[in-house]
């Protein structure tokens, strides 16, 4: 509907001071972004398990917003911010990843959605997500590459195949103009441009913005998080397609060989005739 | 049901990981009593791919392809597996194959493992390890689902030699049109990539400043090797965001990672921990690194460096 007002605004060059306005105030009220949120360990948790190595334990762990979405998010302000955007926060997880939401409404979402179940697998995730948005469309839905706890790098992709809509990943940039997408992928060895359109889901990481655009909530936007929805809705009727059956942890390494920084030679020698790596 | 593996290349040549894949697929092939077929797309000569245990290849040929989109090889891929039957696909962990593996995945129902590090430990339920919290920890993880998509981790599995007559056929495709067109690509020339390279050099902040980083780039060309850096050397614009390495940055599995004047960080630690030598230079003994590596070298960088590299290119003319 948005395109067919704009398209008779701009066949009327009288008013094109109007259509300028009016391409504001639509696209305010009209560009409507989906960021998922993982709800993950901080990065500097210690990784242990527990019932048997069936499951991680969450003791003493700090959970914060997966890194990748957050620079997801940061770019979903900068749309809200300079071209008019509504931002809705998805989650999949249990009633533990609210704060997680919270915060995500502090730095300056509209909107929270929490589906209430754990999120057993990727699968799983991406297909409650799809389903939600199956019910309540939307222009762009920002992903993280992946979640830095599980490492599926699945969730993005899958809602694509589901929802059959354009995807890029390793996003590190995205440009909006109406329904028209500029965007960088990171490629192995360098970086590709890409042109498509809206509807659109991508999954992020940094560069997407830098990390020196990244917000730190302030006190302002706790307040007013408080205030702002986050709806809990029942799970959609799917089962996961894996099962992570047991975790293990790393041997314990060897303790480290020592090179004299004057005994080059050596270094090479080991390196060659122990390690096989030269 | 035959496993299948894509197979990925670059200007008509088979990329190197392609020769793990066909490794891993044909010994996964023989543990489920079956054959190993692999999926290559403007390839004209995979008879290589035999000397891996590959007994047939499917050799798509369409100029269109030669852009990689993902959409439209996640399709591709789709009708091989509709013509072939198979429930077991392997795909690497290149950018390119995490990329598509979701959407075929969603297109063929098929559960989608990725990290994977073995073959199967059980095949009812099909149950393969893999790595999690960013090589943190490892799981055993099955799948539920009847058609299963193993994601091999790079440098995981290795090379295993198993020559065997391969029997090459022209496989037709329909090509789905994405929506999606490639505007332009920019690819460091002349350089290795941190994916596909047998040897890392990073380096850290001990460089103290960008100015240096010719030491660094002198013993990567050396030894033929990708150059990386920690978070904050490219968070300070000293180096790309393409060269950061880490739980943010790329992940690393190489044979050789020399870290240099990098203090070894857990987000670090956990990104490179797959990689299987590590070596260290740092002028701090207590630097937690050294708990990582298996050498070390307490020294300064710009002493040590310098030096190392003259060494290493008397060794490289010696042994060429
Ligand atoms: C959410 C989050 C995610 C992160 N993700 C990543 C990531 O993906 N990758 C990453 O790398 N970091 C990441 N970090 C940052 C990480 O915590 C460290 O801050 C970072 O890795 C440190 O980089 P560095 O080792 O280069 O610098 P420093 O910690 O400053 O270490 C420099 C080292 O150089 C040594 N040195 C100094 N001078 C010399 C010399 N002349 N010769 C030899 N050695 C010398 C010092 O002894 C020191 O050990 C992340 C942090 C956070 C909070």
């Amino acid at each position: 509907m948005f395109l067919f007002l704009k398209k008779i605004l701009c066949t009327h060059s009288i008013f094109i001071n109007f259509t300028y306005i009016w391409r504001n105030i639509i696209t305010q009220v009209f560009m409507k972004v989906l960021v998922c949120i993982s709800h993950v360990p901080d990065t500097t948790s210690k990784i242990n398990f527990i019932e048997d190595d069936t499951k991680f334990d969450v003791q003493g762990v700090q959970f914060v917003i997966n890194p990748n979405d957050e620079f997801g998010l940061t770019r979903a302000m900068w749309l809200k911010e300079k071209q008019g955007a509504s931002i809705d926060v998805i989650n999949v997880g249990n009633q533990s990843s609210e704060p997680t939401l919270r915060k995500a409404l502090a730095i300056g979402a509209d909107r929270a959605i929490r589906i209430n179940s754990d999120p057993n697998d990727g699968f799983f995730v991406a297909k409650q997500i799809s389903e939600y948005i199956k019910n309540n469309t939307y222009d762009l839905i920002i992903a993280g590459r992946e979640s830095i706890d599980y490492n599926g790098a699945m969730v993005p992709g899958l809602i694509a195949g589901f929802l059959n809509i354009n995807y890029v990943t390793n996003c590190i940039k995205l440009e909006i103009d109406n329904e028209n997408v500029l965007l960088d992928r990171e490629i192995d060895g360098g970086k590709e441009t890409l042109k498509g359109k809206l509807p659109l889901i991508i999954g992020g990481q940094k560069g997407l913005v830098e990390e020196s655009d990244l917000r730190i909530p302030n006190m302002r936007g706790i307040m007013q998080a408080r205030q702002k929805p986050l709806e809990v809705i029942e799970p959609y009727d799917f089962n996961s397609n894996t099962e992570t059956l047991k975790f293990q942890k790393p041997l314990p390494k060897q303790a480290v060989k020592l090179v004299d920084s004057e005994n080059l030679d050596e270094l090479i020698n080991l390196l060659h005739n122990e390690a096989k790596v030269l | 049901m035959p496993v299948i593996t894509y197979i990925e290349s670059s200007n008509g040549k088979i990329k190197k990981n392609g020769f793990e894949l066909a490794s891993y697929s044909s010994e996964l092939a023989k543990l489920l009593n079956t054959t190993a077929i692999a999926l290559t797309v403007n390839v004209s000569d995979c008879s290589e791919l035999g000397n891996y245990g590959i007994s047939k290849a499917l050799k798509i040929s369409d100029d269109s392809l030669n852009e990689f989109n993902a959409s439209t090889y996640a399709d591709i891929i789709t009708q091989a597996v509709n013509k072939t039957g198979a429930n077991t696909i392997v795909v690497s962990s290149s950018l390119d194959s995490k990329y598509l593996a979701p959407i075929l995945s969603a297109n063929i129902e098929a559960a989608y493992i990725n990290n994977v590090i073995s073959l199967p430990s059980n095949l009812d339920p099909f149950t393969v390890k893999r790595t999690a919290f960013t090589n943190k920890a490892f799981s055993d993880t099955s799948s539920n689902s009847e058609k299963v998509i193993v994601g091999l981790s790079n440098n995981s599995f290795g090379l295993i030699e198993n020559s065997i007559p391969i029997d090459e056929e022209i496989f037709e495709v329909s090509i789905s049109n994405s929506n999606l067109s490639v505007e332009s690509s920019e690819k460091v020339s002349g350089k290795i990539s941190i994916a596909d390279a047998d040897i890392v050099v990073s380096a850290g902040r001990g460089m103290k400043g960008p100015e240096n980083w010719n030491l660094i780039e002198d013993l990567a060309d050396t030894l033929g090797a990708a150059t990386a850096c920690s978070k904050p050397v490219s968070d300070m614009g000293w180096r790309p965001h393409s060269e950061h390495v880490g739980q943010t940055g790329k992940p690393v599995a190489t044979n050789l990672y020399i870290a240099i004047g990098i203090s070894g960080a857990i987000q670090h630690l956990a990104g490179i921990n797959s990689s299987k030598i590590k070596v260290v230079i740092n002028s701090d003994p207590e630097a937690p690194f050294f708990k990582a590596a298996d050498y070390g070298i307490v020294g300064d960088a710009f002493d040590v460096v310098p030096r190392l590299n003259e060494k290493l290119k008397e060794f490289k003319a010696q042994n060429s």
